[in-house]
Order: structure tokens, then sequence, then C-alpha cells
């Protein structure tokens, strides 16, 4: 089981109602941004990093966003190339760089490279659409995202894999020379993973090209659905879909007390949590969302969407008073962790939450996703104790139920039974157990 | 009153299917929509139908006529409707455009201005305002940006017609749809071409109508009077307490415009 740790580098020195009165992290104007704290708070991240790897975690995970207090990575792949010199052992895993909203995708392949090469050999990288926020803020024309996405995947790993110099004209990208000296030490390339929010789309994508889908915190229920939608897209293209094939990112707070793992646990709520990301208007811009997507979106927000609002349903229209907003967020607290969304406890607490989840999905791949506006203090007890105590617990567990990572197995190498039938990854059972 | 009749047609150009609005008698008028589609039987349009055969493209992509990918600008929009014009024989034809479908009509003039009889532009995209922004309409919703169109959309019975109420699945899709078109052709430079105020050298000798609300808050009133500038010969009528929509805002004073210059 590979075994890593997630967080967004948010910058918290905000005030919570400056993103409820806009029900959004992005637009909130960067005259909030102070550089001092910003230049401290992006070194404590990289420190927290660089510690996960002495703590024995397998690898780290990195995003990016563009725009927004939520994350200040902007330039993910600024923090991976210190991380491939500062860390010895762990995986730097990329998920994802938002291939869409890059104009030079051959650049974005001599910088891995680089990292790859830094780093011995410990890059994984990842690709995303990028959220709708994203198309604006790099005016990439989100009514191509999905065939700027392809274009750029090919060229990249064309890039890294295609002896140069060598010509690239496809409908977007134009390089009339291609030869890269930098190439990746790992060959015939580093291992791509990709994730997500369970977009059938994506998922049958990288069922196709047996990459495998780290769903990111989803609801287990609809998790389970899409496992096994890519299972028979798997078995489609003639092989069994496994452990190593899916990935889980696990929202999580352990503390000594239950009480300070609760605090921590309320701060993920922290304006609105990953729910306030950004306006519907800037989440679905023009063209990003397929047909079947749009047509879903229609139904759904049709009604309630009066003259001169937004796509947010009505109900949030009427709470007018950043007060009740507020209270609103956190009264989803309890009920957030009782279906798994969040985990909180003392490291004892946590294991058989954190069993139930690996037996429902049964990902070789699981991470630890920690964030909200925390002391320094508290989120280094958090990370200690998921490094020196809930890592050999989870990976005892992974053993037990025999979650292969993507090292460990290679994505597509199971054979699919005779009868062309492919067996579920994630249980049901299970689910219905809890 | 009744209205006239009108229908849709389809007729081939190439490869797609494109869907035309057909109603009224007399001498054809090209109307070009704007960027959000089709908006309905307006006032002006009854109108005219009483003198002119107005024929009304739905721009492919834009929900009824399909996409087709090899539009990318407004270039290959404008060259698609060339063919239109040329197979049909519809040439000279007299032409009227909308906010992004003036834009149209203009990049279609500086390519070949002889496929035009008289053109007309209403707020017309294309230009880079010397003063003031063309409002960013992906930035915001379908409906905001409707609303932000207009002076007073709360007071306006033709547009409470057209636009008022609780949107609806279709409208919400059919939105989606002129949208996602938009973004295809005019995302960047966003809703102009660069060379434009060159190009219309070109339009030199068209009979050439601009129409522009003189609040108008999407196409500042500073881009009518550059076309009016760089067309010789054009001319250039205002509406005051008018926004983006002089055909709903002030269709009286509309229609008299149009009928004038047109004969």
């Amino acid at each position: 089981m590979h075994i890593m740790w997630f967080t967004e580098r948010a910058y918290h020195y905000l005030p919570e109602e400056e993103v409820l009165k806009r029900r959004s992290f992005f637009g909130v104007p960067n005259t909030f941004f102070d550089a001092e704290k910003g230049s401290q708070l992006l070194n404590q991240y990289l420190d927290e990093k660089i510690y996960s790897d002495e703590l024995g975690f397998d690898g780290v995970m990195l995003n990016e966003h563009h725009g927004t207090p939520f994350c200040m990575g902007a330039v993910m792949d600024v923090e991976a190339a210190v991380l491939a010199r500062a860390t010895k052992r762990v995986r730097i895993v990329l998920l994802g760089n938002p291939i869409p909203t890059v104009a030079n995708p051959l650049r974005l392949a001599e910088e891995l490279a680089m990292i790859d090469m830094i780093s011995g050999g410990r890059l994984v990288p990842g690709w995303v659409r990028g959220a709708g926020s994203e198309q604006l803020a790099n005016n990439a024309n989100p009514a191509y995202n999905r065939e700027y996405f392809d274009e750029a995947h090919d060229l990249i790993l064309a890039a890294w894999t295609r002896p140069g110099p060598f010509r690239w004209e496809s409908k977007h990208f134009h390089f009339r020379f291609v030869n890269p000296w930098v190439l990746p030490l790992q060959k015939p390339h580093p291992p791509i993973w990709i994730p997500g929010l369970i977009s059938p789309e994506t998922v049958k994508w990288c069922a196709a090209h047996k990459y495998p889908y780290v769903a990111l915190a989803t609801m287990l229920k609809p998790t389970l659905e899409i496992w096994d939608l890519y299972t028979a897209e798997a078995a489609a293209h003639g092989y069994q879909a496994g452990p190593e094939n899916f990935g889980y990112l696990q929202p999580i707070f352990v503390h000594e007390t239950e009480e300070k793992a609760d605090e921590l646990g309320k701060n993920f709520l922290f304006g609105g949590g990953f729910a306030n990301f950004a306006r519907p208007e800037w989440m679905f811009p023009p063209g990003y969302n397929s047909k079947e997507a749009t047509r879903r979106l229609a139904s759904l927000y049709a009604n309630p969407n009066l003259p001169g609002k937004t796509l947010v349903p009505q109900h949030l229209h009427s709470m007018n008073d950043i007060a009740a907003i507020k209270k609103a967020v956190y009264d989803n607290y309890e009920s957030s962790k009782e279906s798994l969304q969040i985990i909180t406890g003392t490291p004892k607490s946590v294991m058989p939450k954190l069993r139930k989840v690996l037996e429902v999905l049964r990902p070789g791949i699981f991470s630890f996703w920690l964030d909200g506006p925390s002391p320094r203090a508290d989120r280094l007890t958090c990370l200690k104790l998921l490094g020196t105590e809930v890592l050999p617990a989870v990976r005892e567990i992974g053993k037990e139920l025999g979650l292969a990572d993507p090292f460990q197995v290679a994505p597509g190498s199971r054979p699919l039974a005779a009868s062309g039938r492919p067996e579920r990854v994630g249980s049901p059972e299970a689910l219905a157990a809890i | 009153m009744a209205e006239t009749s009108h229908q849709e047609e389809t007729f081939r150009v190439g490869e797609t299917e494109l869907r035309v609005i057909k109603g009224g008698q007399g001498k054809p008028l090209l109307v070009f929509h704007g960027e959000l589609g089709f908006p309905g039987w307006l006032q002006w349009l009854e109108a005219l139908a009483k003198k002119r055969t107005l024929w009304i493209p739905l721009h492919p992509g834009f929900g009824k006529t399909p996409m087709a990918s090899w539009i990318m600008n407004m270039r290959d929009l404008g060259a698609f409707y060339a063919r239109f014009i040329r197979e049909q024989k519809l040439a000279p034809v007299d032409v009227i455009g909308f906010s992004l479908g003036g834009w149209l009509a203009a990049e279609m003039a500086v390519a070949n201005s002889g496929q035009f009889g008289k053109m007309v532009l209403v707020g017309a995209a294309g230009l880079k305002p010397p003063s003031g922004e063309i409002m960013d309409m992906f930035t915001m919703t379908a409906r905001g940006y409707l609303n932000a169109n207009v002076i007073d959309s709360r007071n306006n019975p033709e547009f409470a017609k057209l636009f008022g109420g609780e949107q609806t699945p279709e409208q919400f899709e059919a939105w989606e749809d002129a949208r996602a078109e938009t973004a295809r052709i005019a995302w960047a430079p966003y809703m102009y071409t660069q060379s434009m105020p060159e190009l219309l050298a070109n339009v030199a000798g068209l009979p050439t109508l601009i129409l522009w609300g003189k609040q108008d808050p999407v196409t500042p009133l500073s881009a009518g009077e550059l076309y009016h500038q760089k067309i010789a010969g054009s001319k250039l009528v205002t509406f005051d307490n008018c926004g983006h929509m002089p055909a709903v805002e002030k269709p009286a004073d509309f229609i008299k415009a149009i009928e004038s210059f047109l004969g």
C-alpha cells in the first residue's frame, strides 16, 4: 500500500466572512494577501513535507490552484523541485498539473523531467482538467478544455518517449522542433496517476490508459460506483482492475485527545471548505462541461435560478445573514463525521473508522488530508501521530486486505478471468455494514 | 394582432445543416443574432416583416444548428456565411447584426463588402473600445449577463416577455450552448479582432448604419464611434437612456431608424 499525506497550502490570515459573503474562496481580492505571512506559511508547508519524509510516509502529495487563498501552490512544480532535493525517500506525487491551462506543455515536460532527475526518480506526475476557476485565472479557453487536455497529455508523453527531434502539429499545439535534452530518469516515463471528483468521462479515460485513479474525498457510495465503472472499462480493455488502480484521499484529524482532534476537524470547514471553492458561474465556465453534464445541471438548477441570481440552490440566497451561513456550514460537521467524510480522534480511536473506509474502497493508494487554519504545533502533532502510529497500523490493514499499490502490482497487469467478467474491487457489503 | 408567420428551414452549408428562421415578404434581410442566441420574435421583426423577408440563421454550435468544429474564430464563421450567401444567391443582401452578430457582419464586410447591399451594426462587438471595456459574459451566469445588458430589466415588457419568469432547463441548456460556442470563437482577444480598425478601410462604399445605446454597458459607445470614424460615409444613431438592446429598450425609435435607412 502506498501511503501519503496531503495539504492544500492555504493562506489562513483571512477574515472568514470575506469568503462566506462571496460563497467563494476564488475571487477574494489579493489585497488581503500579506507576502510576509505567505512566505512564512509556504516554508512551513515545505518543512512539514520534509518532516513526513523522516516519519516514513511513502509519498507527499501536491496539487495546484490559481488565484485563491484556498491553496497558494500556484506553481506546484516549484515546490516539487524543492522537495526533490530536500527529501530522501518519499515519492513526490503531483495530483495534478492542470495541463489544459498550460500554454506550453513541452516546457512542462521539461520541468517534470528535471524534477524526476533531481529526485533520483521519485516523481509521480498526474494530470487534471483544472477546476473551472483555473480556466479563468489562466485565461485558458474552457470550451477547448478537453481537447487541450488530450493533446497536452499526448505531447508530454511523446516528448518523454519518442526519439527527437520531431515535429508536433496538433489542433492546438504547434512545435516544429521537439527534442528535450533532459528526459525523466524513470523509464519509459514516470508512473502517471490521475486525481478527480469521480467524473465518469475521466474515470473511463483512466481505465483505458491503465492510470490509477485517485478519488478526492468523495462520498463512499458514488466512489464505489465509479470503481465499478473503471473496472468494467478495464475489462473492456482486457484486464482486471485491482487495488493498484485506485486511490482515495481521506480528511483526517488526529490529536492526543478527542476534543483537540475535533478542534482541528472543525477548522477544516473554514470558510465553507471545499463547498465554497468557487461560485458556480466560475466553476462552470462556458463549454467546460460536456453536453451531458450541462443537461444534468440544467435539471438541478433550473427552478431556483431567479433573474439575476447565480446557479446556487435557492435556500442559500435567502441566507443573507453571514452568521446564519456560518452556522449552516458548521452544523454540517457532525454529519460529515458520521459519513466518514471527516475522520477525527486519537491514533487509537480513528483506526476502526479508517478500517471501514479501507474495507469499502480497497484502495492501493491512500492519502491523509490535513487542512484548516490550525496552529502550527497542532498540525505537527497531527502529522507526527499519523506518521508514527496511524501509518504503521494502516499498513498492517493494507497487508491484511491485500491492498497492493502500483509499485507492487503494475496497473493493468492482472489478467481478466476467462469468462471476461471482471471481479469487483470495492465492497458494497462493507458499505452496507456502516 | 397576430404575429407574422415565420418558420424554421434547413439549408446545407458544406457539412453543416444550417437552421434558418424565415418570415415576412419582400427583399431578403439577413439578421445575425448575438452571443446568447436568437432571443425570439421581437416587435422590430414584426414591423420589418411587412416589407422584407427576414432570414435569421441560427449560428452553428448555438444549439439548433450543430457545432462545426473547424469554426474557431470569427473569420471562419464569416467564411461559413459567405458560402451560404453565395450558394443561396442572396448577394448583395442587406444585413443587420447584433453584438457578436454585428462583429460577424463587420468581419464579413471587410473580407468582401460586395456581398452586402446595406449593413446595420447594433451595439456591435469586434473592436477594442478606445475607452471602457467589453463586459465579460464569461464570468457571469447567462441570466445575470442578460439582466446587465439593459438599463432596466425589471420594467420592460418586451424584456420580461423574452426572459422573465423562472428559467427553464431548455433555456439554461440553450444559453450554455451559446456561451460555449461564443467561447470557441471569441475567448481571446475577448470579442474583438485586433486588426479591425485597419481592416475597416475595406468597407468604404458600403452604406452602413451604426445603432448604439448611449449608456451601453456591454460594448461601450466609444466602440460605436470608432466604427463610425473608420467606415467612411457611415451614419451613427444613438439612443439616450438605452443600454445594449435598443431593439428591446427603444423599439419605436429603433424601428424608425432602420426603416428610414433601408428604405
